[in-house]
């Protein structure tokens, strides 16, 4: 990755976009992808943004959702369980 | 009377029996008993009450689990959370009875003891357990060799046919490649970052017995480019009867080699003349049919590898597609790096140009094969060609112009 964008600012520009949407779209690996490579252009890299993902998932603050099809979102209580 | 009468119907026929099965799970385990009741219910209303998909899974992992909640979780309480985890089975599933004694035991300890060997994808199956049971189940899974398979938008847990380990006709070492593939793409396996489902199978050779043309985004099917190895006097013997076709499994118990053998060559490349069987090769499109009925007089040549073909999948954004030819031929040996190389760029350009729920192949029926070819790095080859002389026109590129004038000529006279 170039020096001008760091991991962690990496990180948290994803987390930030998964924030904003968060109820309202879903996003996906791809789009983060897309939507980093836009805003730092030849400065991140698809690889550097995988595992800028990784980091986030790992760490608990995002997590994988599935609705006909894998996103990546804030974790939030399941609409479909009922608690035991 | 009893509570489930339409289901008892189904212990009655000849065959073994899921709920028999599951009526004798639910003597030691209660949830089983909700689930009875609730597929009587469902019986009955013809719905589905199941819902599923969300949130859960093992913490760093995308794939794997399926939520799965019960939608009338007061009257089935042992259905509120009733989660399926996928397995990702060995290559061949070849399993010691110890480490099957394993699995029913780590599922019996953390889930409903009910499972299916195995899913269509070829995972094993463990069906139903709880929120709270996923992670330590995966962890004691862990602790014993075994890992979680793919599912959603990932790669999914590949797949292969017993391959050398059991069959003389296998081209290559498809559980070697499959074990290979398998840990390549471990992040994409468990983090899903692509449009849909993307399937790997592996088959030793045409007979295709994981059925990888109609079943894998990528299919890896077995094959040889020197000629079909004939053992003439084994031929004279299944013409006389001595040997029995495709080892007693077949129509016929004596073959009848013209009539049986060479009239159904789809090619019409063999010939029989009372002594001597021949076949014309380069005609061959490896079909397996002669070699099936004569497995004792015909085997495959000895320049093996695999025909890599891209695209089949089930119905869902198109109807249902066979895969297609993309490289004739590829040698298949460890570390099988022309094959991860060509996976990663089939990947990348579709996770770049696909839309949520397309499948590689429907990309390629969107964009075109041509777009394919130069974005991965493919030659066009005339076996990708699905149906020869349909089209009049030839698109050209810039490039082409460009590459004319330097001397290029695009037609062999
Ligand atoms: S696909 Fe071919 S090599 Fe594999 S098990 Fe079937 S017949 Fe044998
Ligand atoms: S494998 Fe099929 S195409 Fe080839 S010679 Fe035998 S029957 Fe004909």
């Amino acid at each position: 990755m170039a020096d001008s964008v760091s991991k962690e600012e990496l990180v948290e520009s994803i987390y930030q976009e998964v924030a904003k949407v968060q109820g309202k779209k879903q996003l996906k690996a791809g789009d983060l992808t897309k939507l980093m490579i836009k805003k730092y252009g030849d400065a991140v890299s698809k690889n550097d943004v995988k595992f800028a993902i990784k980091e986030l998932i790992d760490s608990g603050r995002c997590v994988y959702t599935y609705f006909g099809g894998s996103f990546i979102e804030l974790p939030h209580e399941e609409g479909a369980a009922k608690h035991i | 009377m009893s509570d489930t009468p339409l289901l008892d119907q189904l212990e009655t026929g000849p065959w073994p029996s899921f709920i028999a099965d599951l009526k004798r799970m639910a003597a030691k385990k209660p949830q089983i008993k909700d689930l009875l009741g609730q597929l009587e219910r469902s019986y009955e209303e013809k719905i589905t009450h199941w819902k599923h998909g969300g949130i859960v899974g093992v913490l760093g992992y995308g794939s794997g689990i399926i939520g799965r909640y019960s939608d009338l979780p007061d009257d089935f309480p042992g259905l509120e959370h009733f989660h399926t985890m996928r397995i990702n089975q060995p290559s061949g599933w070849f399993y010691t009875t110890a480490a099957l004694r394993m699995l029913c035991d780590i599922w019996d300890q953390y889930g409903s003891g009910v499972m299916n060997m195995h899913g269509s994808t070829g995972d094993i199956i463990f069906l139903g357990t709880t929120t709270d049971n996923l992670e330590p189940c995966f962890q004691a899974l862990a602790r014993n060799g075994f890992d979680i398979g793919g599912s959603g938008s990932a790669m999914r847990s590949p797949s292969c046919c017993c391959g050398l380990s059991r069959c003389e006709w296998s081209c290559y070492d498809t559980m070697e490649a499959c074990y290979d593939i398998t840990q390549e793409f471990q992040f994409e396996l468990h983090r899903p970052g692509f449009p849909y489902k993307f399937k790997f199978k592996f088959s030793g050779c045409p007979n295709d017995c994981v059925a990888a043309v109609a079943r894998a985004d990528c299919s890896v099917i077995g094959v040889w480019k020197d000629d079909i190895r004939i053992d003439q006097a084994a031929v004279k013997a299944y013409a006389g009867g001595e040997l029995k076709p495709k080892g007693g499994g077949a129509h016929v118990d004596k073959l009848d080699i013209q009539k049986d053998v060479v009239d159904l060559c789809p090619t019409q490349c063999m010939s029989w003349d009372g002594s001597t069987l021949k076949i014309n090769n380069r005609e061959c499109n490896h079909c397996m049919h002669c070699i099936n009925l004569m497995p004792q007089a015909l085997r495959p040549g000895t320049d093996k590898g695999a025909t890599i073909l891209l695209g089949s999948h089930a119905p869902i954004l198109e109807g249902a597609q066979m895969s297609w030819v993309i490289v004739p031929f590829m040698r298949m040996e460890k570390p099988f790096d022309e094959l991860k190389e060509l996976g990663a760029n089939i990947m990348e350009w579709w996770t770049e140009n696909g839309k949520n729920r397309e499948r590689v192949g429907e990309l390629i029926l969107r964009l075109g094969m041509r777009e394919f070819c130069l974005a991965v790095g493919l030659d066009p080859v005339p076996q990708s060609i699905k149906t020869p002389r349909c089209n009049p026109f030839f698109f050209w590129h810039p490039e082409d112009f460009e590459a004319e004038a330097e001397g290029k000529t695009y037609i062999k006279l």
